[in-house]
């Protein structure tokens, strides 16, 4: 059985990966998950300089999911190259490194630190609804897409993944945009902006007011956008929104995606990750599947 | 000192005040493990809330492997809890976070509320390393709860709010109506009884350590939910913000904003 996926030459030896600010750089769940076990580990977004993040409450529980308003806290590239890339080399699995900034600049300038690092890909977040400056406000505007992305692809030397919003009128454009300024993978859905209002003590849920939605009760939103996106363009994709278990993984590998990342789960069961690539592997077994590729897209 | 996510059996359960819960679960993994003040993540059943409710450790009993916790009922998920019963299933993870450091001085031991419960394990394991002069000061709204089992480790007194039994007022009213003394304070309660603490230590030139709350996700120090403003540059990182899953719950005094 034949379960290895491969993103713009980077050959994953199966298509699970850990979604972005959900697992760390991977020490953490490390104690808990076998890392040698996942196609890759996708580190929480690092920016040139540390950041502090937002004011807490940074999380509330919503139906089906949460919100999150952490702000990108994070060590900066310095600790993350001499701290983390290390721990992460210890595993048999894939390094892919989400890059944060609050300008262009910024973002160029982790990825040139980057350029000699053994990681394996680059993913860039420009669609963090969390921050002010930075992030989303790149998401939302095809040109800023494909501007960013260009510019991302001149000093990049390892594939660039492109991270995209879900928070558009049409994700087919901005997965366009993207794919026109050179990216070679495009990773979606970040979180949908949402709200929570505590009743009982007439104020918000969490500090920063607005916070990113995610988990399960957002999977179908996200399956229906990887699913026009994958159509939209010839670049992989790879899909994330609310996935709990490899049924769910399924749905987002028949829409189109090559590879899923598994977020918010990660939370209500550490050991989700493992889960996942195992009930993949049943699923082959018990359907005569051989090669996972004849999975990616397959419903249409 | 690795935590373990597990499926354990609840072995009994009361309420022992209006929404306030007893439950000791067979977990003879985290039972061993645990240090006072440390806590578990509990999981609902119920799927459509995904995060799991830190909840201190009451209890420890190593011998049978079993822990208590005590918790209050403050909407669903708690609720789901509630209503478990002896043979039942209980999603659980931990023990997490670092617990109090146990010293040889003369100590207060001070809970506010459902700040209580983590404070009966540590007068256990204070009362078992020798400390001579233990002194639980208790603070509770109206409706008291495990008071009396603090009188085997502990000298007691309590506040309520409504001055019903003990001294009317808060931990602090109680503190100085007695003319109570003690070398370390350890903590656990709401945040202006934490922070009323912090500087009646400073005043007093004491020892102080505090057990803090956030909301929190992944319970293990990876999603950064749950941070606290620090003196100190945090290990994870390099700005103030210790986490409090990982770094904590309990922290120096001087240490933390609060």
């Amino acid at each position: 059985m034949n379960t290895t996926v491969n993103l713009a030459g980077v050959t994953l030896k199966n298509p699970v990966m850990t979604a972005s600010g959900t697992f760390g750089s991977g020490m953490e769940y490390g104690e808990m998950v076998d890392l040698n076990k996942l196609g890759a580990v996708v580190t929480k977004g690092v920016a040139n300089v540390p950041w502090p993040g937002n004011p807490t409450p940074r999380i509330a529980e919503v139906y089906g999911g949460m919100l999150n308003a952490i702000g990108l806290q994070n060590p900066g590239i310095d600790v993350f190259l001499e701290r983390d890339v290390p721990y992460l080399k210890q595993f048999d699995t894939k390094i892919i490194v989400n890059v944060c900034g609050k300008t262009t600049e910024d973002y160029i300038e982790v990825v040139e630190r980057l350029a000699d690092a053994p990681v394996d890909m680059l993913e860039m977040n420009i669609s963090c609804p969390n921050v002010k400056e930075g992030g989303i406000a790149f998401g939302q505007d095809p040109k800023a897409v494909e501007a960013i992305t260009k510019e991302v692809k001149k000093y990049a030397k390892q594939p660039v993944i492109m991270k995209l919003s879900p928070n558009v009128t049409d994700i087919t454009v901005m997965a366009k945009a993207a794919e026109a300024g050179g990216a070679d993978v495009i990773s979606l859905i970040n979180t949908l902006t949402g709200m929570k209002i505590d009743v009982n003590k007439r104020c918000f849920a969490i500090a920063n007011k607005i916070g990113g939605m995610s988990g399960p009760a957002i999977k179908p939103i996200a399956v229906r956008m990887v699913y026009q996106a994958a159509n939209a363009v010839k670049i992989p994709v790879i899909g994330m929104g609310g996935i709990m278990t490899a049924e769910d993984a399924l749905e987002f590998i028949l829409a189109g995606a090559t590879a899923v990342s598994i977020g918010t789960a990660n939370f209500h069961d550490p050991y989700t990750t493992e889960k996942v690539v195992k009930g993949i592997e049943e699923y082959m077994e018990k359907n005569g599947i051989d090669d996972i590729g004849q999975l990616i897209g397959a419903v249409r | 000192m690795a935590q373990v996510k597990t499926t354990a059996v609840v072995a009994s359960q009361e309420k022992i005040a209006d929404d306030i819960y007893s439950m000791w679960i067979e977990a003879g993994e985290i039972a061993e493990k645990c240090v006072p003040g440390q806590f578990i993540s509990v999981y609902t059943k119920d799927k459509s809330r995904l995060l799991p409710r830190p909840i201190s450790i009451c209890e420890a009993d190593k011998a049978s492997g079993k822990l208590r916790i005590v918790y209050r009922v403050v909407g669903g998920g708690t609720e789901e809890f509630s209503g478990y019963r002896a043979g039942d299933t209980i999603e659980i993870m931990g023990p997490l976070g670092n617990g109090f450091p146990l010293g040889e001085k003369s100590a207060f031991l001070i809970g506010g509320g459902i700040g209580i419960p983590p404070m009966l394990e540590l007068a256990k394991a204070l009362k078992a390393k020798g400390v001579s002069q233990i002194t639980a000061v208790l603070g509770y709204r109206d409706q008291l709860f495990l008071n009396e089992e603090f009188q085997a480790y502990a000298d007691v007194y309590v506040a309520t709010e409504d001055g019903s039994v003990g001294t009317k007022g808060n931990v602090l009213d109680a503190i100085r109506a007695n003319g109570l003394k003690a070398d370390v304070i350890y903590a656990c309660g709401p945040t202006p009884m934490l922070r009323a603490l912090k500087a009646y230590a400073q005043e007093n030139h004491m020892e102080c350590w505090l057990s803090l709350e956030e909301k929190m996700a992944c319970g293990i120090g990876a999603c950064l939910a749950c941070v606290c403003k620090s003196k100190e540059v945090d290990s994870h990182s390099h700005v103030h913000n210790k986490r409090i899953c990982k770094d904590g719950p309990v922290f120096a005094a001087e240490e933390v904003e609060l």
